[in-house]
């Protein structure tokens, strides 16, 4: 062998063997220089990458809890949450975004210039963000894109709860809308468990019963591969349904409420006078919660905002308004008990009031001549009222207004409600720094002034005249249960307090109110019905001052014209109901508001009289999400 | 022909055995990244791989079984056949992933820039198999290399095959700088290479670009072209010291792997087996590549010697430049890594070229 291996020496090739050793040097740096690369990134950044890959597969999947549903006192189904899809597209997943979108329109049967463009509009996004292609598309959407799924790379289709509201725009102020969270409240409520992109309630009863409606979000940790697929779920933690709120409400009160004021703006409260159940609460112009459930868009929010109309404001309690005339009954009750007046004496009225140097006219041109107390409310006499104001004086008339709930807040359970003004002498020195000037007090005497009332408090304060004197809290929600139908928490009535006032003032006063709907001359004749006997007040509460002429409502521009106030009960014998019209710039009480009134009191005594079994009844399982 | 005892007595054992053993750790590992975690099986590709290995075991003898001095006959005829099948791909090739590289034989589609390298090497062993001129060669001698290769890289470079086109740029500089080109006709060569790189990068396509750009910036775009080389150097650093374990790379498993059973075989490999994984892979091939030096060394004449430097080369350059474009050291181009990813055509390229330097190393005991 050593022979050979000379020979192989001899021959060969020597330049080549030469440049050999530095071949090995190279080859040794070539290698180190990788082996540095690798313990650069497996020992070095080893950690970092692992924490990477760990991020890279696992994605937290949140699954908001389905909110509550709300029904009616009767179990009728006014809000629901049903399952909804939206049709979504991340162009990153598929090669060809265009020819992707032209093979779904041609599936789903819509223009495919529509869905081109939608994908132009959303060039600007983050990589991997989706585009939304449609929300809450139908059923058909639906199976066409999970039949074609292979042929369409990119396509997905999200499940959503969402609200559903059954009567639309019918009781929008009452149960209120959702929004997605905003940044602020994300701040405040991440605590909670809420996340970007979250739905919560904004207004209403979604607002202020958030809590109770929501439910717990559940999740998945979920294992995806690159393109976002899922591969398994390591880890589920199931979402908690929200509960179940039963009002007080009856949808078919409501109903006749919200017609009744078609084409009004103004307002309609019914409360239950025995126990403060909030019957109807009815607020025009309305908006339609479902577009706030598909998700608004900016020009449709930006439309409700900036109406003249305010559609987003609750009238009945966000509302306030001067109460006119109706508050000639706090006026009366205040002069009974204070002692102040003599119901049989008689005034003369020749039509105006001359208080100091000013003269206060009465709404009827020409006076009303002799008046008592009572013909003084029925025919809804100003003068009479005018002189009463400053015997009885500012502050005890506050002290019986703010006896009756006005004045203050009712804490129905809804937020943004406003407490309206009964104004004193104490109020005036604090506010302006100045006295109270009896002459101001002849105006409050008709309801006007610095006085203010919210519907729903007239409301309270004919649901006391009717039952007797005891005020209740108004109250919304009856009930809350949990999916299961187990009772979770009741709300009962709910005593403020029992005014101490003489039973024959009230007596005196529901006399009087009676026969403001049936007497001959009554203020009120447009509220008379053959079903029910029904007690009210007239009121008519002045948006402008007017000063000397009478003015016909319909030479005002529609801003000037006056608010037109009815607020009653019924049957007058053992009430059950009372109910608050207010029709803004509606003119004349009698005329604009009485006669809706009627209608809901009407419909109320049928609801009464129909048996209970004929009423529709709570449809169970079929229209749940879950 | 007739086989002499000697051959095989001396047939190399030790080369033959590695290259198994390179052949095993891509099966293996070509199983893995194809391994679907819910179907817990991993396709055909393993044992296709496996198939390939016959045919490379075949082309293997078939370099073995004749002295490679044949080889210097058919190096012109076999560079002829290539440049012709090049542009057969060109106009009848099949396309995938972009590019057209392949040339539909029903069974097999033959990818010709592979034994394309392999041409380069015979061409120039044949070309500088005479003694060197004293002072080494000038440009002015070399354009014969120039003029046989120059077309065999334009034509992967239109397919566009860039990292292939590289591969046979560097193999066929590491054979003319050590076949003796002069160190100033080098530099000039260097010089005027650089002067052009302009106009190169005119005649790229937008993705080779973009790979270039994000290589030097890999956040430029980290949902598109630097998605890869993120992905993949991910896969390499969360297998830490010593891997997630066989089959259990989850950056390969759930997809985020481009090309994970070809070009980027090596990430998967990382991300299961770790830094000691790695380590004796770099090792495994350090070792051949320093065995096949030897041979080299060893050779029987400068015809030999070339040979196998060549083919050396060929590894040398797959390896490192495919490792480092995994590891995020160089822009992303396609490159396999020798043996180990799946394909027929460079398998079998590779397992000629072994069979090659078997047969040098065989016969270095024949006169």
């Amino acid at each position: 062998m050593a022979v050979l291996t000379d020979i192989n020496k001899q021959d060969g090739a020597p330049e080549l063997r030469a440049r050999a050793r530095l071949l090995y040097g190279v080859l040794i740096i070539a290698f180190l220089a990788l082996t540095a690369r690798l313990t650069f990134l497996q020992i070095i950044q080893g950690e970092r990458y692992t924490f990477l890959s760990e991020n890279n597969r696992i994605r937290i999947k949140r699954i908001p809890g389905t909110r509550g549903m709300v029904f009616d006192h009767q179990g009728q189904l006014l809000v629901d949450s049903r399952p909804s899809f939206d049709l979504l597209f991340v162009p990153e997943d598929s090669e060809e975004p265009e020819n992707t979108l032209r093979r779904l329109a041609h599936y789903l049967g819509r223009d495919e210039k529509e869905l081109l463009a939608i994908l132009e509009e959303n060039k600007q996004r983050p990589a991997f963000d989706e585009v939304i292609l449609g929300r809450d598309v139908d059923w058909s959407t639906v199976v066409a894109v999970e039949s074609h799924q292979l042929d369409l790379p990119g396509i997905t289709l999200r499940t959503r709860p969402r609200r559903s509201y059954a009567n639309g725009a019918m009781a929008a102020h009452v149960l209120g809308y959702m929004g997605e969270i905003g940044s602020k409240q994300l701040k405040l409520l991440k605590e909670q468990g809420y996340a970007v992109g979250d739905e919560i309630g904004q207004f209403g009863l979604e607002r202020r019963w958030e809590e109770v409606l929501r439910g717990q979000s559940g999740g998945q940790q979920v294992e995806v591969d690159a393109l976002g697929r899922r591969v398994r779920v390591l880890h589920e933690v199931p979402d908690v349904p929200g509960y179940t709120v039963n009002l007080t409400l009856d949808r078919e009160l409501q109903e006749t409420a919200f017609e009744a004021l078609n084409g009004k703006e103004g307002t309609i409260v019914a409360l239950d006078v025995q126990n403060g159940a909030i019957l109807a609460m009815v607020s025009t112009p309305a908006f339609d919660p479902n577009v706030f459930a598909r998700g608004i868009k900016a020009e449709e929010w930006r439309g409700l905002i900036q109406d003249r109309l305010r559609p987003l404001s609750n009238r009945a309690i966000q509302g306030q308004y001067p109460p006119g005339s109706t508050f000639k009954i706090i006026m009366a009750i205040a002069g009974l008990e204070e002692g102040v007046l003599q119901p049989e004496a008689r005034i003369f009225d020749p039509g105006y009031y001359n208080f100091g140097n000013r003269a206060f006219r009465d709404w009827k041109k020409g006076g009303h001549g002799y008046v008592d107390l009572h013909r003084a409310i029925v025919e809804s006499c100003d003068v009479y009222f005018y002189q009463l104001g400053p015997r009885i004086g500012i502050d005890r008339i506050a002290k019986w207004a703010r006896a009756f709930g006005l004045g203050e807040k009712s804490g129905l359970g809804l937020d943004d409600e406003r407490s309206g003004l009964v104004p004193d002498s104490e109020w005036k020195r604090k506010k302006y720094r100045q006295p109270w000037y009896p002459g101001e007090t002849v105006s409050i005497g008709i309801g006007q002034g610095y006085l203010t009332v919210t519907p729903l408090q007239l409301a309270n304060m004919m649901a006391a005249i009717a039952n007797g004197g005891t005020l209740y809290r108004p109250r919304l929600v009856a009930k809350v249960e949990s999916v299961d139908g187990a009772t979770v928490r009741e709300y009962g009535p709910e005593k403020i307090r029992t005014i101490a006032i003489k039973p024959e003032t009230l007596e005196r006063i529901r006399n009087a109110l009676a026969d403001v709907v049936k007497a001959p001359g009554g203020t009120g004749g447009a509220a008379r019905s053959s079903l029910v006997e029904i007690a009210g007040k007239t009121g008519t509460a002045q948006v402008v001052e007017m000063k000397g002429a009478y003015v016909k409502t319909e030479q005002l521009t529609y801003f000037n014209r006056d608010h037109a106030w009815f607020v009653s009960y019924a049957p007058v014998e053992n009430p059950r109901i009372a109910v608050v019209v207010l029709v803004e710039h509606g003119g004349h009480g009698g005329d604009a508001a009485a006669p809706l009134a009627k209608k809901v009191i009407e419909k109320y005594v049928e609801l009464q009289r129909r048996p209970a079994d004929q009423r529709q009844v709570r449809v169970e399982g079929e229209n749940r999400a879950d | 022909m007739q086989i002499d005892r000697r051959l095989i007595s001396h047939f190399d054992w030790t080369l033959f055995l590695l290259t198994l053993t390179f052949v095993c750790i891509g099966v293996i590992t070509i199983y893995s990244a194809n391994y679907n975690i819910t179907e817990e099986h991993a396709g055909g590709l393993p044992s296709r791989q496996l198939m390939w290995l016959g045919l490379g075991l075949v082309a293997m003898l078939t370099a073995i079984a004749f002295d490679y001095h044949y080889l210097d006959r058919i190096a012109y005829p076999f560079c002829g056949l290539m440049l012709f099948l090049l542009v057969l791909v060109l106009a009848i090739g099949h396309s995938g992933g972009g590019s057209q590289r392949w040339i539909n034989l029903g069974f097999f589609r033959l990818q010709p820039s592979e034994p394309a390298k392999l041409a380069i090497v015979l061409v120039m062993a044949k070309y500088f198999q005479d003694d060197e001129p004293p002072k080494g060669y000038r440009l002015r001698d070399i354009w014969v290399p120039f003029a046989v290769v120059g077309p065999l890289v334009v034509l992967t470079l239109v397919q566009p095959d860039l990292g292939t086109a590289i591969i046979l740029g560097v193999v066929f500089l590491s054979m003319i700088l050590m076949s003796g080109l002069r160190l100033r006709s080098f530099f000039y060569l260097a010089g005027t290479g650089l002067a052009l790189l302009p106009i190169g990068w005119h005649f790229l396509k937008s993705y080779q670009r973009a790979r270039i750009l994000t290589f030097l910036d890999p956040d430029r775009d980290p949902l598109g072209a630097g998605y890869h080389v993120i992905q993949s150097k991910i896969a390499i650093g969360s297998g830490r010291l010593f891997g997630k374990g066989y089959l259990h790379g989850t950056q390969n498993r759930l997809d985020f792997l481009p090309a994970q059973h070809t070009d980027f075989i090596f990430a998967v490999f990382s991300e299961e087996w770790g830094f000691v994984g790695c380590l004796v892979l770099l090792l495994l091939y350090l070792i051949m590549i320093a065995y096949c030096l030897r041979l080299m060394e060893r050779a029987k004449d400068r015809f030999g010697g070339l040979l196998v430097f060549g083919m050396v080369a060929i590894f040398f350059w797959h390896v490192v430049i495919n490792v480092a474009m995994v590891s995020g050291m160089m822009p992303v181009v396609g490159v396999p890594l020798p043996m180990v990813s799946y394909g027929g055509s460079a398998l079998a390229s590779m397992m000629f070229a072994i069979g090659v330097m078997i047969n040098v190393s065989m016969r270095r005991y024949i006169f």
